[in-house]
């Protein structure tokens, strides 16, 4: 089942072209990994896909980007939207509460009262319950920077989303994090549909089902993961997942 | 040739640094030496809690509650008003306006400090007096309400541009991760952006005050000036300094109401002393607070 389709897509940025005629298709419970150089646009498909691009100034799209079949630009509110599809940022950055308040936060935005039941149930699933249930009201920088980013996670998990985003989510952790990070996007797949952008060109090796090589703005080859790391089909893709250049 | 001159210039900067604590030092000295003298004659009981501030009848009596009263109610009346605008405008301009118009709130907010004291005096008594004459039905407008609106203008501008730096100096990051959420802009705003800013709009709080306990022109002007004690901001009211500004001129040199005079200055002196301690420890709070990210 397709969870997104993305029709020729244009992100730009004032008068940068940061996403050139874009088509794409993201299956239900897919882990799709986007590799490319930086400047290569997979950050800024990843932000309009919950429309938070529109927060820089400057910012314009065209095409069409459908959630199960809804346009996301002009049949979805963009809060509602934000709450079917989260994101992880590339830097753990909880808000200044404490590790419960900052997953209860999203429930509590869309009305929910009794959180106690959801937060215990992200934390679970961003596998970082153990070491934090007992101490859930001290503040969330105290913890450190791979359980802060499995808290963000949660945090997202919280609001039950269709759609994770993860944007270069273990840029700044260590490998045993990483992995962590990793096992639980894993654990996730039964549920939800995930997007990995990464630098990392071995993680999307590792925890991706397909991957797609963006260059410049342009989408060069998508295909499952195996064949994409093992035969590519264009050069460009060879030579970057290779480290020829980028 | 190098030599002395740099000795000279080194000497000069050195002075230049340490003439500013040696000033405060000689002012508190100078205050407490004249000040301190009132309490041969009167007890500091009495200048406290005295209800009657009579400085020339016989005998004097030197009770400095009305005028405390006084300036706690114009400060206390002009802090409700522009706490609220204050934090309203400065997230105004911090969040929901456009980028030219946010420039223009804030030229228009640093103009409203550039307004001399007096003038804002001289406005308060030509229109605002009138005006809460008529809408009150009061005898006169000079009251303590008309002392509080006009310090808040006065007040306003302190406390819009340090809340507008806490807020613009909250990480990106706060923001984003909440409106990723599905929060709006507003839930946004009171949920993450006014806690994570709240120590510095207590410093901006506690700035605030100190602006408009420390005024002396404009209240002196519209306040009505009568050291009673109030009941009511549609009272007239007279104030610790508009008290030293009134009188200082009459007093005798050496005499009681002379000392009294110095007394409220060292009151004063204590007053904003801790207002600014505060506002410097929520500053630094605030600062720390932002560090970690």
């Amino acid at each position: 089942m397709v969870k997104i389709e993305v029709k020729a897509l244009n992100i730009w940025y004032d008068k940068h072209l940061a996403v050139k005629n874009l088509n794409l298709e993201i299956e239900a419970n897919e882990i799709l990994g986007i590799i490319g150089p930086s400047n290569s646009g997979k950050t800024s498909f990843l932000k309009t896909l919950n429309r938070l691009n529109e927060l820089y100034p400057g910012t314009r799209t065209t095409g069409e980007v459908l959630l199960d079949q809804d346009n996301i630009f002009t049949a979805i509110d963009k809060h509602l939207l934000r709450k079917r599809v989260g994101i992880v940022f590339a830097l753990p950055l909880p808000l200044p509460l404490s590790i419960f308040d900052n997953v209860a936060y999203g429930p509590r935005l869309h009305g929910v009262r009794k959180v106690d039941e959801i937060v215990e149930k992200a934390l679970r699933a961003a596998a970082i319950w153990d070491e934090v249930k007992d101490r859930l009201h001290t503040n969330a920088f105290k913890l450190s920077g791979g359980q802060q980013q499995r808290l963000c996670i949660a945090r997202t998990l919280a609001v039950e989303p269709e759609v994770i985003l993860y944007d270069e989510p273990c840029s700044g952790l260590d490998p045993i994090s990483t992995l962590k990070i990793e096992e639980a996007m894993q654990e996730l797949k039964n549920n939800y549909t995930q997007i990995l952008v990464t630098n990392n060109v071995k993680q999307a090796a590792r925890a991706s089902d397909r991957t797609a090589f963006f260059l410049m703005g342009e989408l060069i080859e998508i295909g499952p993961t195996g064949e994409l790391f093992t035969v590519p089909r264009d050069k460009r893709t060879e030579d970057y997942i290779t480290g020829r250049f980028g | 040739m190098r030599r002395p001159f740099d000795y000279i210039i080194e000497k000069l900067v050195f002075f230049s640094g340490v003439a500013s604590i040696l000033f405060v030092i000689l002012i508190f000295v100078f205050l407490l030496k004249e000040g301190l003298s009132l309490f041969g004659e009167v007890s500091i009981q009495s200048f406290l809690f005295n209800v009657n501030w009579f400085p020339i009848s016989d005998p004097p009596q030197f009770g400095i509650v009305p005028l405390l009263l006084g300036s706690l109610f114009v400060t206390l009346g002009a802090i409700v008003i522009a706490v609220p605008m204050g934090l309203a405008a400065a997230i105004y301009i911090s969040e929901f306006a456009p980028r030219w118009f946010a420039n223009i709130l804030k030229t228009g907010i640093e103009l409203l400090a550039a307004i001399p004291s007096i003038v804002l005096g001289f406005i308060g008594i030509v229109t605002l007096a009138p005006f809460l004459k008529t809408v009150f039905r009061l005898p006169s407008g000079l009251t303590a309400l008309a002392g509080s609106i006009m310090l808040a203008f006065m007040a306003m501008p302190t406390i819009v541009s340090i809340i507008e730096d806490a807020i613009v100096s909250n990480p990106k990051s706060y923001k984003e991760g909440s409106l990723a959420l599905g929060a709006t802009r507003w839930q946004t705003v009171y949920r993450v952006t006014i806690p994570a800013a709240s120590s510095g709009i207590l410093a901006a709080i506690m700035l605030g005050i100190g602006r408009v306990i420390g005024e002396t022109m404009a209240v002196l002007m519209i306040t009505g000036n009568a050291a009673v004690i109030p009941t009511s901001f549609l009272q007239p009211v007279r104030t610790l300094t508009a008290t030293i500004a009134a009188e200082m001129g009459e007093a005798v040199a050496g005499s009681g109401h002379y000392y009294s005079l110095f007394a409220i200055g060292i009151i004063l002196f204590i007053i904003s002393f801790i207002i600014n301690l505060l506002a410097d420890l929520f500053l630094h709070r605030s600062r720390k607070g932002k560090r970690k990210r």
